[in-house]
């Protein structure tokens, strides 16, 4: 390498890093965040013994899973605004992620609920609980502990899914780079150099999953 | 309450899976402050008996009456809140203690007092650590289920079921999941409750328990109570032919 391709990988970290740290994460945290509300809801709804309501649940999965994420995205930023309907960037990055990442979960959080041992419902009923006290203080808990392996991997997941965004002119890691990688020409290096600040970024959420996972090992026998 | 009032009375009580009759036409009387061991193969109906007098299990017909709570009668469409009522009455003890595994010893037993029943916490943690202290548990209360015996496991479950302050104790089999070793203690928090004027329900497989504690012994086959009755009677000198070989077998399994 040359002392200036060098320098250029210098000059450009910051910039790299600060689309990181204004875009990609916030990006992924808030996509996140929303995206298990809306698994948790979809979820729920998929276990419903209503019909039409498990019904919906299951045509939302279905339709989440078995489309583009990069289609899901232009339909909300290019193609609302033909309907009348115009987004900005951010929230529409914001509402595509979420509803991605809800179609996902939505079966990590289904399977994690089932797996908790009938015997837990029957106890929080002598008890006293209801279902949705029950769901909340006792079977939800246990799930989480089940989910946390496969919600992590959903996360990370998100995280290198969020450079989508900058096709939809979302400030962040990778749109930081391209503004970059065009303006100097040196296409390899940059490229490579958001493939490295990615896996970072990546190898601390692993190191985060396990010690979160670590944590919530405690109340289960070894 | 004196032994001779009943607490509960069961009338016509039947349930079905499917095709398969569980239960066909069940009465049982249970006086207040009294031990009815309930007996009987396996397959016989006795888990789904106590799954239905607590309200896990819906009854298809039949009647289950609590002194001083509801009569429900499983012959038309009850409401939600009738069968929350009849739960309230009575707390079980499972044969796999079904604790809360994310929740401390102590947690396990103030969960219902504090979060269902909206009590003080203070005054549920006061009770829930003298119920511990009883039952020699004290020390463990800020312990998870998994690092406890089987016998410490099913004491709490037992305490966490006392801690509700139901008029009636179910208990299915609360000692076949436990080693030999450990099935003693539980025993014998048993017999110190029946001493202390529970009413209680207990499916049991240890005949030795309900020769000494139980006032009535009530063997189940198919569904139906085959006899009832003293348990020196039921167990000693049986009137019927299956009652007969089922204590005999139970007795001497060789
Ligand atoms: N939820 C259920 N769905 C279908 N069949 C059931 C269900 N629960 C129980 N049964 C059936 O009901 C019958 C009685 O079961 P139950 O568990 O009440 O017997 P039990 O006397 O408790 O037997 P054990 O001594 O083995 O515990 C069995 O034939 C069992 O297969
Ligand atoms: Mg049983």
């Amino acid at each position: 390498m040359t002392s200036e391709e060098l320098s250029l990988v210098f000059e450009s970290l910051g910039p790299i890093a600060l689309g990181a740290i204004v875009g990609t994460i916030p990006l992924a945290l808030a996509s996140f965040a929303l995206g298990l509300v809306i698994a948790v809801l979809i979820a729920l709804m998929r276990l419903s013994k209503i019909g039409i309501v498990s019904g919906i649940a299951r045509v939302y999965i279905s339709l989440v899973r078995g489309t583009p994420l990069l289609v899901q995205l232009f339909v909300i930023f290019y193609g609302l605004p033909s309907i009348g309907l115009v987004v900005d960037p951010w929230p529409s990055a914001i509402a595509a992620f979420s509803i991605n990442v809800g179609g996902y979960a939505a079966e990590i959080v289904r399977a994690a609920i089932l797996s908790v041992p009938k015997g837990q419902w029957e106890a929080a009923h002598v008890v006293g609980m209801s279902n949705r006290v029950a769901l909340r203080r006792i079977i939800l808990p246990q799930a989480a502990r089940v989910s946390v392996p496969p919600l992590s991997n959903t996360f990370i997941s998100l995280v290198k899914d969020t450079s989508l965004a900058s096709l939809i002119l979302v400030s962040e890691l990778f749109r930081a780079t391209q503004e970059i990688a065009a303006f100097s020409g040196e296409f390899m290096i940059l490229y490579l150099e958001a493939a490295l600040v990615y896996w970072v970024i990546c190898l601390a959420l692993s190191a985060a999953q396990n010690r979160l996972e670590k944590r919530l090992d405690r109340y289960v026998a070894h | 309450m004196s032994r001779t009032d009943p607490l509960l009375t069961v009338r016509a009580l039947a349930k079905s899976f499917g095709a398969n009759q569980v239960l066909k036409s069940v009465d049982l009387d249970v006086p207040a402050g009294t031990v009815t061991t309930l007996i009987g193969p396996s397959g016989s109906g006795k888990t789904t008996l106590l799954r239905c007098l607590n309200g896990l299990e819906v009854p298809d017909a039949g009647t289950v009456a609590v002194t001083g709570g509801p009569t429900v009668d499983f012959g038309g469409t009850v409401p939600k809140r009738t069968l929350g009522e009849l739960r309230d009455c009575s707390a079980m003890v499972f044969q796999h203690y079904n604790l809360f595994p994310h929740m401390t010893v102590l947690e396990n037993v103030i969960e219902g007092p504090v979060i269902v029943q909206k009590r003080p916490a203070q005054e549920a943690i006061a009770d829930a650590t003298k119920l511990l202290e009883r039952v020699g548990l004290a020390a463990k209360r800020d312990d998870y289920p998994f690092s406890l015996s089987g016998g410490q496991q099913q004491r709490v479950g037992i305490v966490r079921a006392l801690a509700l302050k139901p008029k009636l104790l179910l208990f299915d089999e609360p000692t076949s999941a436990l080693d030999p070793e450990l099935v003693g203690e539980v025993l014998s928090l048993m017999k110190q409750l029946a001493g202390e004027g529970w009413t209680m329900v207990v499916a049991t497989h240890e005949l030795q328990f309900a020769r000494e504690v139980a006032n009535q012994v009530v063997f189940m086959d198919g569904g139906v109570i085959v006899e009832r009755g003293a348990p020196a009677q039921v167990l000693g000198s049986p009137r019927e032919e299956r009652t007969r070989r089922f204590v005999q077998r139970l007795t001497h399994p060789m």
